[in-house]
């Protein structure tokens, strides 16, 4: 599954005076099973981008093409695109509106035309993809979930469509730091062990850092930058007029190469900063006994 | 898609009828109306169209924002003069078939047609010059003197105030919600009026769970902010009526006088 974005322009409300140019001849092309990071301000075009991913909106002009099929073009068939790209919204838990959990995850199959225990496995399925439990959660309220629970819920709503591609517009927004840290854990797993394609909208540098392999930079409407994360990351100039800025760890790093210089620059995690701080040490401790 | 759509038509503008008091304004709107019912001829009916041209033209917005708003009106504007053309009993004049245009009919159908045409024109000149905030300021103060047979004027101002400002935000929601259940394979457009009928109600129950939470945030909101009704409220603007306000009301009351004596004796 991959999808190609050739010249996409997308302008809302033409013809009116409240036209607004929300896309400006973006191209780009995602792989099979790769996992994107999709960065920008707000109003950058992301969630437009997104959106056009999986025909919920028409270009203005431009092509997209999911899987080598058209999405513009007549006869494609729009819910077989919708059911091979999943796309989570913000705050999907506000999506939610089945009497019981089983009931909202199996309206997404049911619509595919799914019933019975086909319907009842692909509900087990999803839940067990975000990590939910399917004896004690199903016949509950949705509502009485907490936060971070219904996320997963909604969630599982779109994975129960077995999509090939997952696209999660700021998926963490509006959770404590253990739903956040829940959710991030849960997406590297569908990516690792279920092979989707992720598409990660975000406006945390951190959480981009840590799980995407490359990096798509939005700003006002134009895609302005690509590269893997790292090569991103290593623009943290550019990144900051954009209005954007590098991971904390990334930032520590060049702090430290400026008084120092014999600090590693190009860290993204923790981890990695961890062991390259640990080896600086060393490497100073070194040069003090000597 | 559903954003397009704009509520109130106000056009921003500072000509002298955009500066009228809103009170002014929603009062000699009524006026003409009383004045556009009263009067029978033609003489009485070119008066109106005179002063309506006059204050179109007064309020400086574009001739075609002010047709626009006569769209909705053309079946209904066709359907009464017809009705009116071939059904008044009276002298006929022409007929084919079974349909006998008669000469009152002519004239009560024409003299119809106009009538509802003004009538729309000018009112809508009402919303079309005073911002909808302005319209329910204007719509409390003229209520207020009612408020001692209880009609609470400030509450029914507030519940149009809010109304309108979530009018946007709700419509903006029910497109998202939308989107978020065709992601998920939902299908609004295509079924049987049942199936599709069935079809609104993952729309709408995440819709009105959004609409309670917003409304108990509002609330609260506005709570923190120490409201408590309309008792001793100030306002950041003052409606204040200023000389030009009062020459208008007497124009119109001239009117209405002019609409009466015509009616009456002419």
């Amino acid at each position: 599954m991959s999808i190609r974005v050739e010249h996409l322009t997308h302008i809302y409300m033409p013809n009116t005076p409240m036209e607004s140019l929300a896309l400006d001849d973006v191209s780009l092309e995602i792989e099979d099973g790769e996992f994107v990071g999709l960065i920008g301000q707000t109003g950058s075009g992301k969630s437009t981008l997104i959106q056009h991913f999986n025909d919920l909106l028409k270009p203005t002009s431009g092509k997209v093409i999911v899987d080598g099929i058209d999405l513009g073009h007549k006869g494609t068939s729009l819910k077989e695109v919708r059911r091979r790209v999943g796309l989570v919204f913000q705050y999907p838990e506000h999506q939610l509106f089945e009497e019981t959990v089983f009931a909202d995850i199996a309206y997404g199959p049911r619509n595919m035309g799914l019933a019975g225990e086909e319907l009842e496995v692909r509900v087990q399925e999803a839940m067990e993809m975000v990590g939910i439990d399917y004896a004690t959660l199903k016949d509950r309220s949705p509502f009485d979930l907490s936060g971070g629970q219904m996320r997963r819920v909604a969630m599982a709503g779109v994975l129960a469509m077995k999509p090939k591609i997952l696209v999660l517009d700021e998926p963490t927004a509006g959770l404590d730091p253990r739903g956040r840290e829940e959710i991030l854990q849960q997406i590297k797993e569908l990516h690792r062990r279920f092979g989707l394609t992720v598409v990660l909208v975000s406006h945390s540098m951190e959480d981009v850092a840590r799980l995407a392999d490359r990096l798509l930079v939005m700003h006002r409407g134009k895609l302005v930058l690509t590269g893997t994360t790292r090569e991103v990351f290593a623009r943290a100039e550019y990144l900051r007029q954009l209005g954007l800025g590098v991971p904390q760890v990334t930032e520590l790093a060049r702090r430290l190469r400026e008084h120092y210089g014999t600090m590693r620059v190009d860290i993204l995690t923790v981890e990695e900063a961890h062991q390259a701080i640990s080896a600086f040490l060393r490497q100073k401790r070194g040069k003090v006994h000597a | 898609m559903l954003k397009d759509i704009t509520i109130g038509q106000y056009i921003p503008g500072n000509s002298i009828i955009h500066q009228l008091d809103p009170r002014t304004k929603i009062l000699a709107a009524l006026i003409f109306i009383a004045a556009l019912f009263l009067v029978t001829d033609l003489v009485g009916y070119t008066t109106m169209t005179l002063f309506s041209v006059i204050i179109i033209f007064l309020s400086r917005i574009p001739a075609r924002f002010v047709l626009r708003g006569l769209k909705p009106l053309y079946y209904i504007l066709a359907f009464t003069i017809i009705l009116n053309f071939f059904l008044t009993p009276g002298r006929v004049i022409w007929s084919w078939w079974f349909l006998r245009l008669t000469q009152e009919g002519l004239r009560q159908g024409l003299f119809m047609g106009w009538r509802l045409l003004l009538l729309v024109l000018t009112t809508s000149l009402l919303t079309l010059t005073s911002s909808p905030i302005a319209l329910t300021d204007g719509i409390e103060r003229l209520l207020s003197p009612f408020r001692r047979i209880g009609v609470p004027a400030h509450e029914l101002a507030m519940m149009m105030t809010i109304a309108l400002r979530f009018i946007p935000t709700l419509l903006e929601e029910t497109d998202k919600i939308m989107k978020a259940q065709m992601a998920r394979g939902a299908d609004f457009d295509t079924g049987n009026i049942i199936q599709r009928a069935r079809g609104m109600v993952p729309l709408l129950v995440p819709l009105f769970i959004s609409a309670f939470r917003r409304a108990d945030e509002l609330a609260m909101a506005m709570e923190a902010r120490c409201y408590r009704g309309g008792e001793g409220r100030t306002r950041l603007k003052q409606l204040e009526m200023a000389s030009r306000d009062y020459y208008t009301m007497v124009l119109m009351v001239a009117i209405l006088v002019f609409a009466v004596v015509e009616r009456l004796w002419l």
